[in-house]
């Protein structure tokens, strides 16, 4: 499937209440984004391309599979049932071909401590529920910001120090990856 | 004007909804996100809703049945969740039952859990009658300017 050059943002949304997820579905189409939903963080870990080692949790694997799965940002309920969103941030900045996507926590309850683990382990934004319009019009700059580092490091010189750290056999800096 | 009367009806129907007490801003919210391609969001999450909480409705009654053994941590899970939705649906009144009932849980008081949820259970119903009423007077009016902000 080819993609043009204003092709849209996809967005993955995680959330194991149905409501909210037709909410936030509808905000995210609203605002132009192409959307998936899932009402789990294991779903959303085996969406983009995580197995389940039995030794190590979860990780992506070495060997490339037929899917291809390009998501631009994900934003998740912190409460879930099994594996909240916070542990599931974590699975995203712990694995190196995910770990520059984008991630936004979602929370009914307004309790500063969570708010600040959320952000220093890597969340880019804590939104509290019900989540506004305006709180989705937040996230395009993450997106496009994401989108322009992107396209910087395809550029044979660089000078972004991330690109140091990695040591992906793939090129992670797309966020297509081939599982 | 005979056209107007009917759009009339229906912004004075919610007017009265919020001066009720029953929904909050976040109704409004909703009514924003319908577009031409969605024009009847928020009876489509509003009935969503209806029908998704029910079981959770059942699954609370189901525990309070314990009587003397409630299971606050659990009762308190199960309302987290209940709350989230009508919360996100802006019912005003039913959330705040809800927060009534997670403050009897936090405090292990069965009797206050036990009345809350009598309580809850009829402002639910109450609204869902109220809604319904609203959404066929909204649908015979036809397509209207949304989110007319109530006063």
């Amino acid at each position: 499937m080819g993609m043009s050059a204003a092709a849209q943002f996809h967005v993955l949304a995680v959330d194991d209440s149905l409501i909210d997820r037709m909410l936030i579905e509808r905000l995210l189409k609203t605002s132009s984004f192409h959307v998936t939903t899932v009402d789990s963080a294991i779903k959303a870990l085996q969406y983009l391309g995580m197995v389940e080692d039995k030794l190590k949790g979860y990780e992506t694997p070495e060997i490339h599979q037929n899917a291809e799965v390009n998501v631009n940002l994900i934003i998740t309920d912190y409460c879930m049932p099994e594996m909240t969103g916070h542990d599931l941030l974590r699975k995203i900045k712990e694995s190196n071909s995910l770990k520059d996507i984008p991630v936004v926590i979602m929370s009914s309850e307004n309790v500063p401590s969570r708010i600040n683990r959320c952000l220093e382990d890597g969340a880019e934004e804590f939104f509290l529920k019900p989540v506004q319009q305006s709180d989705v019009n937040k996230l395009k700059p993450h997106l496009l910001k994401s989108r322009s580092k992107e396209e910087e490091e395809t550029q044979p010189i660089n000078n972004n120090k991330r690109k140091q750290e990695s040591s992906a056999p793939f090129n992670k800096n797309s966020y297509k990856i081939k599982i | 004007m005979e056209r107007s009367q009917p759009r009339r009806q229906v912004a004075a129907m919610k007017q009265s909804l919020f001066d009720q007490g029953l929904l909050d801003e976040q109704f409004i919210q909703l009514e924003e996100l319908s577009d031409d391609a969605n024009p009847n969001f928020v009876e489509e999450i509003v009935t969503l809703y209806y029908r998704d909480s029910s079981r959770l409705i059942s699954s609370i009654e189901q525990a309070l049945k314990e009587r003397h053994t409630l299971d606050f941590n659990k009762l308190d899970t199960l309302m987290h969740q209940f709350k989230g939705s009508s919360s996100s649906i802006g019912a005003k009144k039913v959330k705040a039952e809800c927060t009534l009932f997670r403050e009897y849980c936090r405090t292990g008081n069965a009797e206050g859990c036990m009345k809350t949820f009598q309580q809850l259970k009829k402002e639910y119903a109450s609204l869902r009658k109220k809604l319904e009423a609203y959404f066929q007077l909204a649908r015979q009016a036809g397509p209207m300017e949304t989110a007319c902000r109530p006063k």
